[in-house]
């Protein structure tokens, strides 16, 4: 079958972008939250802890750096996880709703009627996230504000392309929007605990934490997080950009495939 | 099976021959069914007969396990883009975003559709027919259940469908506004030369239809004009015939679930 038409694509995606982005904006309680939360983090956490945690210099810090600073780009991360979890909630909800049928008879082929949906999802990841750092400039967090808001831009998107991709893979596989509140459990915390976004993973090694320390290298959640962090620094995390681009590819394959008419989604839908 | 449906360029509908099965439950068996353009067919059959199922597999949903299924001569399965682009479909569940406007959501649709400039232009045309242009900016879920289901209509009509699929579209509503949105698709379907299969278990909103096909248990147990089917069974009314097809009840009208 022949490509479809770009300027059709476009449509598709400004339709499923603009969507997300009204309904988030409407949603006030999601919209504060967003910001509040990685900001009580940064706050009060950070604030508690900045005395308790010796930051050793370690890349791509080269001076010793306060722990609300070494805290931001987890925090980054933290946004961009809760935000691509949301979406894929919004595609259970769609789906429960009946508007996943609407999308699904739009003539263009799911992938990329998926890939225009976590496009969208990352669009509105992004932003916030920028409103974090806005929040962080607020309350004077040191970071390399220029030209790191710039050289952060390319792994803030592709980090939430890649948790959004897992999102999308999750809603294949959660048949309800009770089931979410399993997600947060099984998939959120413990992405982000086991990972370096409050505290460097080798301080995990030192205290002889082996199978949290290997597991949380495996989390594709700690090479987003390092992706940020080093491009704040106008630096490059080849390992880390390896992971994300692999996790992303996988993950948008499995949710493709999970979505194939031939092998059937909302089996028990009737 | 009517003459006019089997030639293929005015078929705004054929299923030949699908099956489909969950497991050990055939939830189809080989059911053919052919819609004309211009024709209002009407699906009937109780609860459980299998019409969810072919609407899954119509919308493409879903693909059957045998056999094929043509849109205005598209092949769903090796086609299906083509096929959906002139297919129009008012879903049972509400489909419509309550938290955006009505214009909000017909441009939804036109954008997912790739209709460009022309859009505009469509969203006005249909609005104003059904009669909520001045409403246009109102969020959907200011609307009445009667007034949704026509922006849900009028949204498949937007790209202009030769086939428009409504599964049981009436579920939920008054009487009034049950007789209204009748007798809009039967104009539609006389004014647009549209193709449109309408499923129900309601038999009163099959009376009027070009022809009937009865389904029960997966399977096509008869098809004809309403007239005929009631001669064939001996009755004057088509709930009696219905009921001496399959041996169940007719509904006559919406009852509380």
């Amino acid at each position: 079958m022949s490509l479809p038409r770009i300027g059709h694509v476009l449509q598709a995606l400004l339709a499923l972008s603009s969507r997300e982005t009204v309904k988030f904006f409407h949603q006030r309680g999601r919209l504060a939250s967003a910001v509040v939360r990685p900001s009580l983090w940064l706050l009060i956490f950070a604030a508690g802890f900045k005395n308790v945690f010796g930051v050793s210099v370690l890349p791509p810090y080269d001076s010793y750096i306060e722990y609300q600073v070494y805290v931001v780009p987890g925090l980054l991360g933290m946004v961009l996880l809760f935000n691509g979890m949301q979406s894929s909630l919004a595609m259970v909800y769609d789906r429960e709703m009946g508007l996943m049928r609407l999308l699904l008879t739009a003539p263009l082929p799911r992938s990329v009627l998926l890939a225009c949906k976590l496009t969208a999802g990352t669009v509105l990841s992004v932003l916030q996230a920028y409103a974090f750092l806005v929040v962080c400039a607020l309350f004077g967090v040191d970071l390399p504000w220029w030209p790191g808001l710039l050289t952060v831009l390319p792994a803030l998107i592709l980090t939430g392309l890649m948790l959004g991709a897992l999102g999308l893979l999750l809603s294949v596989y959660i048949k309800q929007l009770e089931n979410f509140a399993g997600t947060m459990n099984f998939v959120i915390f413990p992405m982000f605990f086991l990972s370096p976004a409050l505290y460097p993973l080798w301080k995990l090694e030192e205290s002889g934490a082996t199978i949290i320390y290997q597991l949380s290298r495996i989390n594709p959640f700690t090479h987003g997080v390092e992706l940020v962090r080093f491009a704040m620094y106008g630096q490059f995390n080849a390992v880390a950009f390896a992971v994300v681009a692999g996790a992303l590819a996988a993950f948008f394959a499995i949710a493709v495939w999970g979505y194939d008419p031939q092998r059937g989604l909302v089996r028990r839908k009737g | 099976m009517s003459g006019a449906a089997d030639t293929p360029d005015r078929a705004a509908l054929a299923v030949e021959e699908v099956s489909k099965s969950y497991g050990s439950l055939k939830a189809l068996d080989t059911l053919s069914i052919a819609v004309a353009r211009g024709e209002f067919v009407a699906l009937l059959g109780p609860n459980g007969a299998g019409k969810s199922t072919l609407f899954q597999l119509l919308t493409g949903l879903f693909v059957p396990d045998e056999g094929r299924i043509e849109v205005a001569g598209h092949d769903m399965r090796h086609e299906s883009r083509a096929a959906l682009a002139k297919l129009g479909v008012v879903f049972q569940q509400p489909t419509l975003d309550l938290d955006l406007s009505v214009a909000a959501n017909l441009r939804f649709h036109t954008r997912l559709h790739g209709m460009g400039r022309a859009a505009k232009r469509r969203i006005e045309d249909e609005l104003a027919r059904i009669g909520l242009a001045e409403r246009s900016r109102e969020a959907a879920r200011n609307l009445s259940g009667g007034n949704r289901r026509k922006v849900e209509l009028a949204r498949a009509l937007l790209h202009d469908p030769a086939l428009l699929l409504m599964d049981e579209p009436t579920v939920g509503l008054d009487p009034g506004s049950r007789e209204l949105l009748v007798d809009y698709v039967h104009q539609l379907c006389r004014d647009r030369g549209m193709g449109v299969l309408w499923a129900t278990h309601l038999v009163d909103e099959a009376e009027r239809a070009h022809r009937v096909i009865v389904l029960h248990q997966g399977q096509r147990i008869a098809v004809d004009t309403p007239a005929a089917l009631r001669e064939r069974a001996g009755t004057n009314s088509l709930g009696a015939a219905f009921m001496a097809l399959t041996g169940e009840t007719p509904q006559k009208k919406e009852e509380t679930v």
